[in-house]
């Protein structure tokens, strides 16, 4: 397993060998990861003139000041990472700035239109770019805080039963807060609102449930892999073993019910499956939870008026009374075509939410398809280089985390990217790092800290000399399943 | 757990993969029907960041585009004398879309008309916004301002259409009541939407436009076609003996058809045709209608333009006699009651094709369309729809407008100007006033000018109203604002 993590193939990057190392043998790619920021920057900065001038024609001096206050923010997480987490995957970073930095592009670009909009019709608005801006330096905060106080990932394993915990009442608490605390907006009760500040629990909750998961799943992976009974050719589990599946599946219904929050119950519902997956290497438990998933869904459809009303707007978004948000989603990329209309020479504000839920679309329509797969392409680089964390590390709660991280980015995107393009029932979900939201954005970068974390200890160099008296018990279990006689 | 890593990224390639697929069937397959989709507003907003072209008529300003400052919105439709022009252009409404020439020509309008297709080259090449071309329009704007005028400030209903006979151009064609296009144009979207729901809930649709989609009852200014298919079977000349009864009995029937005001035709039995003609009598166009048959006074219609599809550029509603069963419904189809409707447009079209020698040409809204530097990109030819009538016949007929408009009243006559005309005062329900009708070409030896009027439910004279009293006035108003210059 190990093996995989040196990459031999590749040649050494100039100039980042100056980074002291304890094994001169192991390259940092550090200098990668800078060369890659700037070359973000610069494509964000573009981004951003060309807003300009299609709105204003005239870009002003000031554009390069934001950029460089992109790659300075975006700097000093690299100089974190250069101290914190040097052996760390280099692309990881840049890519996630990229997002970022377009994500906060389209949302300027979005309050530009809804200004105008505003200006005609006399009502109010409120610019979502100067917040995202804050949400993306506090994102960068918790990102390089994870990175300077987990030293090993392996030390959260100990707090599993606490996250998970934590975690529930955190994904439950919107449910059963008051409203006064708790509003429900646009039909979901996601929110938590203090004074005023607002966050989605549900964003954090899932980092706690992917913590708690892999923890648990690593230590009791024995049990999940005994064989039940052998039916039809397939090893069914023991009816008992099924309870954590249950339980998973119970929660996410009780998502839908309670929070009426389609996307988010789906997403830890898969989370949840593909880790047990990836833990016990038995495909049946993803046939057991389609089927769970295939039941739910049977079962909650003729009780649920929102569910059948997604349903329909799926199936006719230009007939269907309620699919107005989807036409317009569908009218926008129509029109935005291969090439799309050209950053800011679009009419992006007539879709509601172009700068969160929909925020694909706005790219579709001006920077067309073309724009939108280098997006899709982007988080499939973030998340296959995710996967290739797992791949490389050398624990099991390592590999089973940073696997869950990946996929759970991976699928947020295919559900929220299929949604508001028609592909699947429209659920409301945030598209990582590219959408306007705090929440999302903070839980991200938190997500990406633990994958470069994990990913750090992969490549860094083995020290022989270290004694480990304190290994984790995690670890242990590892080295006992290698060992195993088959 | 390396093997089920690598499937978990299989899936997830598979996942980005469905995405694109699905993306590309949105954007690139499915995009130009999704484009053209009535509620898409994009499509509206690139046609507003452009000028829109002009809508002109004998060098008058009739539709424009201003520069409004707003960023979506960049250009306002504005009208000129929006009532009364509306008939011809239309609205132009982001919400509503559009009619009338607006709609018709709007490729060449936005600018998107293979025509110029080389302008917006050059603008590319220069760097120049895409702007619209201009449309010229036939109409005489003193005509169209009278022919407004006569209809909306005596505040009756009714419409005027009048029409070049030697080429189809359509001089004036107004519509009353009307309404102000600019209501529709304005870039509030509540204005807009109050302006239309105000506008559709008025009393008498003033967003119809009368001369091209409402069907009338002609009366007796049927008998003009009545006498020209009498005329075509040869049995029939100017002088030709008719019966002056003042009622006659409708075949198969114990109903009576009586001329108006219960009069005879004249003093004798028998009167010559012109007089018949002239003195609108309803017995003997009845049974002349009688004599020649259901099949010829189709035919004869049909030359005129009855059941043709007309475009002017925007669709004429067709004209038709409507079903004829027997030999009764055929006596009061000739004399323009029953089931017989007609537009102001064809009623036009029926006087200009007598007017042109009995050759009926196309009529038309479009002069020609022009370049943003208003160079011409196209100019309408006339177009003829054919020979309705020979030319002696027509000349026959002719003859006989002028000895009807001795009989048509006195009010408004104009002085050195022969007039040949017809009146017609068509009943159309128990209780209802009469439609007036007159339609005519003047001078009638040299004719410049054809012209159909009809104003509804009486105008303002009521029960008794005829179409000498109501409508005759208002064509004679237009006829001399054509002929003389006044208003």
């Amino acid at each position: 397993m190990a093996s995989t993590a040196t990459d031999p193939g590749k040649p050494r990057p100039p100039g980042t060998g100056s980074q002291e190392s304890s094994a001169p043998s192991q390259p940092t790619r550090r200098g990668v990861e800078l060369v890659m920021l700037a070359f973000a920057a610069v494509i964000v900065t573009s981004a951003l003139t060309l807003v300009s001038i299609n709105q204003n024609s005239q870009p002003t001096t000031q554009i390069l000041y934001y950029g460089l206050a992109f790659l300075a923010l975006f700097g000093l997480a690299h100089l974190a990472v250069r101290r914190w987490a040097p052996y760390s995957d280099p692309l990881l970073l840049p890519l996630v700035a990229f997002l970022n930095g377009i994500g906060l592009v389209l949302i300027h670009r979005v309050d530009l239109g809804n200004a105008a909009e505003a200006a005609r019709t006399g009502r109010t608005f409120n610019a979502a770019a100067p917040s995202q801006v804050i949400y993306t330096a506090l994102g960068l905060v918790l990102f390089v805080l994870l990175l300077a106080f987990i030293s090993d990932h392996r030390s959260l394993a100990k707090y599993a039963y606490t996250c998970g915990l934590t975690g529930l009442v955190a994904l439950a608490l919107p449910a059963v807060l008051p409203s006064v605390i708790a509003p429900s907006i646009n039909g979901a009760k996601l929110w938590i609102r203090l004074g005023p500040l607002s966050f989605q629990p549900a964003e954090f909750a899932k980092i706690l449930l992917l913590v708690f998961f892999a923890a648990f799943l690593v230590s009791k992976r024995e049990l999940f892999t005994t064989a039940g009974r052998r039916f039809l050719g397939i090893d069914f589990p023991r009816a008992r073993d099924l309870a954590p599946v249950l339980v998973a599946w119970a929660a996410s219904i009780g998502i839908v019910v309670l929070e009426r929050d389609l996307g988010t119950s789906l997403l830890f519902f898969g989370i949840v499956l593909v880790m047990i997956y990836i833990a016990t290497e038995r495909a049946v438990w993803i046939m057991i939870g389609l089927s769970l998933f295939a039941f739910g869904c049977a079962l909650a459809y003729p009780l649920f008026n929102h569910l059948q009303q997604r349903v329909d707007v799926w199936l006719n978004p230009l007939t269907s009374e309620s699919g107005y948000q989807l036409r317009k989603a569908l009218f926008g990329m129509a029109t935005g075509g291969i090439g799309g209309s050209g950053l800011g020479g679009g009419y992006p504000s007539i879709v509601p939410y172009a700068e969160s839920d929909f925020i694909l679309i706005t790219a579709a329509e001006e920077l067309g398809l073309l724009g939108l797969a280098v997006l899709l392409l982007v988080y499939m680089l973030v998340t296959t280089r995710g996967l290739r964390v797992a791949l490389a590390a050398r624990d099991s709660f390592g590999k089973l985390l940073a696997g869950g991280v990946s996929f759970a980015v991976a699928l947020q995107v295919f559900v929220v990217a299929g949604g508001v393009t028609g592909l699947i029932p429209l659920t409301g979900l945030t598209t990582p790092f590219l959408a306007a939201g705090g929440s999302s954005l903070v839980g991200n970068y938190m997500l990406v800290a633990l994958l470069m974390r994990i990913s750090d200890s992969t490549r860094r160099p083995q020290q022989p000399s270290k004694p480990r008296p304190q290994q984790p018990p995690i670890a242990e279990a590892h080295t006992e399943l290698v060992e195993r006689p088959r | 757990m390396n093997k089920p890593l690598r499937r978990v990224a299989t899936a997830m390639m598979a996942m980005i993969v469905l995405l694109l697929a699905n993306a590309t069937y949105v954007q690139v397959i499915r995009a130009d029907e999704l484009r053209s989709q009535p509620g898409n507003k994009r499509t509206l907003y690139a046609e507003y960041s452009t000028p829109r072209g002009q809508l002109i008529a004998d060098g008058k300003l009739i539709a424009g585009s201003e520069p409004t400052g707003d960023k979506q919105f960049k250009y306002k439709r504005v009208y000129s004398d929006g009532p009364v022009y509306a008939p011809a252009t239309g609205y132009y409404s982001f919400i509503y879309g559009s009619s009338g020439v607006e709609n018709a020509e709007r490729e060449v309008l936005n600018g998107n008309a293979d025509s110029l297709a080389l302008n917006r080259l050059r603008g590319m090449l220069t760097g120049r916004d895409k702007q619209g071309g201009n449309v010229e329009l036939t109409l005489d704007p003193r005509m169209q301002r009278t022919a407004y005028q006569q209809l909306a400030d005596d505040g009756v209903r009714g419409s005027v259409v009048a029409l070049n006979p030697s080429n189809g151009e359509i001089l004036a064609m107004a519509s009353s009541p009307s309404y102000d296009p600019n209501r529709l144009a304005t870039l509030s979207s509540e204005k807009q939407q109050q302006a239309w729901e105000e506008l559709s809930d008025a009393p008498h649709d003033p967003m119809i436009n009368r001369a091209t989609s409402t069907l009338y009852p002609p009366g007796s200014t049927f008998k003009l076609i009545t006498a020209a298919a009498a005329l075509e079977t040869g049995d029939y000349d100017y002088d030709t003996p008719v019966t002056a009864a003042s009622s006659i009995e409708l075949p198969n029937s114990d109903a009576t058809l009586p001329n108006y005001g219960n009069s005879t035709c004249g003093s004798m039995p028998t009167a010559p045709l012109w007089e018949a003609m002239a003195r609108s009598c309803n017995t003997a166009f009845a049974e002349i209608a009688g004599d020649v048959g259901e099949e010829k006074l189709r035919e004869t219609a049909r030359e005129f333009g009855f059941g043709q599809k007309i475009n002017i550029p925007m669709s004429v509603a067709p004209s038709s006699l409507g079903e004829i069963e027997g030999p009764a419904p055929l006596y009061q189809t000739g004399i323009g009651q029953r089931d017989v409707r007609m537009t102001p447009m064809q009623n036009a079209m029926v006087a200009a094709a007598i007017a042109n020698d009995g050759e009926l040409m196309k009529p038309h809204l479009v002069s020609k369309t022009l370049a943003p530097d208003m160079s011409v990109l196209e100019r309408t030819e006339p177009e003829r729809m054919g020979q309705a009538v020979p030319e002696d016949i027509s000349h026959t007929i002719r003859d006989m407008m002028v000895k009807a408009e001795q009989y048509a009243g006195d009010e408004g006559k104009i002085t050195g100007v022969q007039i040949a005309s017809k009146t017609g005062t068509a009943q159309h329900g128990e209780g209802k006033d009469p439609h007036g009708w007159y339609v005519a070409f003047a001078p009638a030896e040299n004719p410049k000018i054809a012209v159909a009027a009809v104003v509804e439910d009486g105008g303002n004279v009521g029960a008794n109203a005829t179409g000498s009293k109501i409508a005759a006035p208002v064509a004679r108003a237009v006829i001399r604002a054509g002929l003389q210059g006044g208003g």
